[in-house]
């Protein structure tokens, strides 16, 4: 039990898959909120049911296991023959499961922005896009944040699905591992570590953050 | 660019396969949630417990469960237990790992409830006589499952959603492994999954429907 043929090299290979994970998190979190946030400024600024195919259609990705998503996105890229690699696909699958919960945050951020706030702020001669970026975006961005982080964890823990596209991220390389020293209990324990220790402190900042702004409020 | 001829029909054909695969997805989902549900009002009273004794323990199984993916518990539970001399079948190991992580999430629901309900409610309780089980089990416990009802059953549709990581470790029974199957053995792989991400949709739609009728219903004063 306390004796292990698990090696630095091995090590390195966990760090590396762990590297593919931070990597494809980065990308689909950086690609989703941008889409989030233009979504949320159309849903929070078009009246409900105009805003109604947007709506399904961001809903879709939240109510159909992540799991599945990939498969029919890699299933369709290769039958539509547009040929990019499986990273490349999970990226964007990731991005759009990612903008779906986003706009969500951020429309309910711009509409906890109270109305008469953003009225004073146009009867002063602001403009919509002035108004939009120094009076709603400071202040929708206190109560986004928290729940922002929130998501971005869950990213990274879901971009373990990827693993079934054949990436070798950080879980898919413990399993490698696994195959290959036969000692499933202590490689898992390191790869837990690692997500632990990935996501729990930043975990604790978003904590933080939201118990201090709330104080203010 | 596009010459694939979409083969509906294979796909419809083996709805009724699927059907009973979505039983058991639906079977797993509401076990891991009565077991989960349990589990978390253990926790939630722990972590609100003085004692660190009770409070450490339930503390990090919180922490574990948010910040480690639900893939990676289900793989601790079905290979990692392995070295132990401990070998759970797909099911359990499924079941196992999904209802550890809802534990930890509905823990923080219920901890939140928990903050709404005024202290001194219990302590009427206390001097009207009530043990302090009882007084938490007639006086808190109502209150807290009607405040955290809509987040359970937010959580809920979670679990239906987890129960197709079955597949990773062999799973051949529910929703996604019953899709899996036909798909190697046909490779019509976009079109069952597509019909297995049409029930999904349905079923999660049915259950938050269902969980609003009820909270319309229950909750009204």
């Amino acid at each position: 039990m306390f004796e292990t043929d698990l090696s630095l090299n091995d090590l390195m290979f966990l760090a590396k898959g762990a590297g593919v994970t931070l990597a494809i998190t980065f990308l689909a979190v950086t690609g989703g909120t941008l889409m989030g946030l233009l979504f949320g400024v159309i849903r929070a600024q078009i009246k409900p049911w105009m805003a109604l195919p947007l709506t399904f259609v961001l809903d879709i990705f939240r109510s159909v296991p992540l799991l599945i998503q990939l498969i029919l996105a890699n299933a369709f890229q290769a039958i539509a023959g547009f040929g990019i690699s499986p990273f490349v696909t999970s990226c964007i699958v990731l991005a759009l499961y990612t903008s779906a919960y986003c706009t969500e945050i951020v429309r309910g951020a711009i509409e906890a922005v109270p109305m008469v706030t953003r009225r004073a702020a146009r009867s002063l001669g602001l403009t919509w896009g002035q108004d939009m970026t120094q009076i709603v975006f400071p202040m929708a961005l206190r109560v986004a944040l928290p729940s922002w982080i929130g998501l971005t964890l869950g990213v990274m823990k879901d971009s373990a699905l990827v693993l079934w596209l054949g990436i070798f991220e950080l879980l898919k390389s413990s399993q490698v591992l696994i195959t290959r020293l036969q000692e499933p209990m202590f490689i898992l324990l390191i790869t837990g570590a690692i997500y632990f220790m990935l996501s729990f402190p930043i975990a604790r900042l978003g904590g933080r953050l939201e118990r201090k702004w709330k104080e203010n409020d | 660019m596009f010459d694939y001829t979409f083969q509906w029909r294979q796909a419809i054909r083996a709805l009724p396969q699927m059907l009973d695969g979505a039983l058991v997805t639906m079977q797993i989902a509401v076990l891991s949630m009565a077991i989960g549900v349990t589990i978390a009002v253990f926790l939630a009273v722990a972590r609100n417990s003085s004692s660190r004794w009770l409070r450490a323990p339930a503390t990090a199984w919180v922490e574990v469960a948010r910040n480690t993916p639900a893939l990676f518990q289900i793989y601790m539970a079905h290979f990692g237990l392995g070295s132990f001399g401990i070998y759970l079948s797909p099911y359990i190991a499924l079941l196992a790992g999904i209802a550890f992580n809802n534990a930890g999430y509905l823990c923080e629901t219920f901890r939140g409830a928990l903050r709404a309900i005024p202290a001194t409610q219990i302590r009427a309780g206390r001097s009207l006589g009530m043990g302090p089980a009882k007084a938490f089990r007639l006086i808190v416990m109502p209150q807290m499952f009607r405040i955290s009802f809509l987040p359970t059953m937010n959580q809920a549709v979670w679990a239906i959603l987890m129960t197709s990581l079955g597949v990773t470790v062999g799973m051949n029974s529910d929703l996604t492994g019953v899709t899996q199957d036909l798909n190697a053995r046909t490779f019509r792989t976009f079109e069952f999954f597509a019909m297995a991400a049409v029930i999904y949709y349905l079923i999660a739609k049915a259950v938050m429907l269902g969980a609003r009728l009820i909270a319309w219903r229950m909750f009204r004063y």
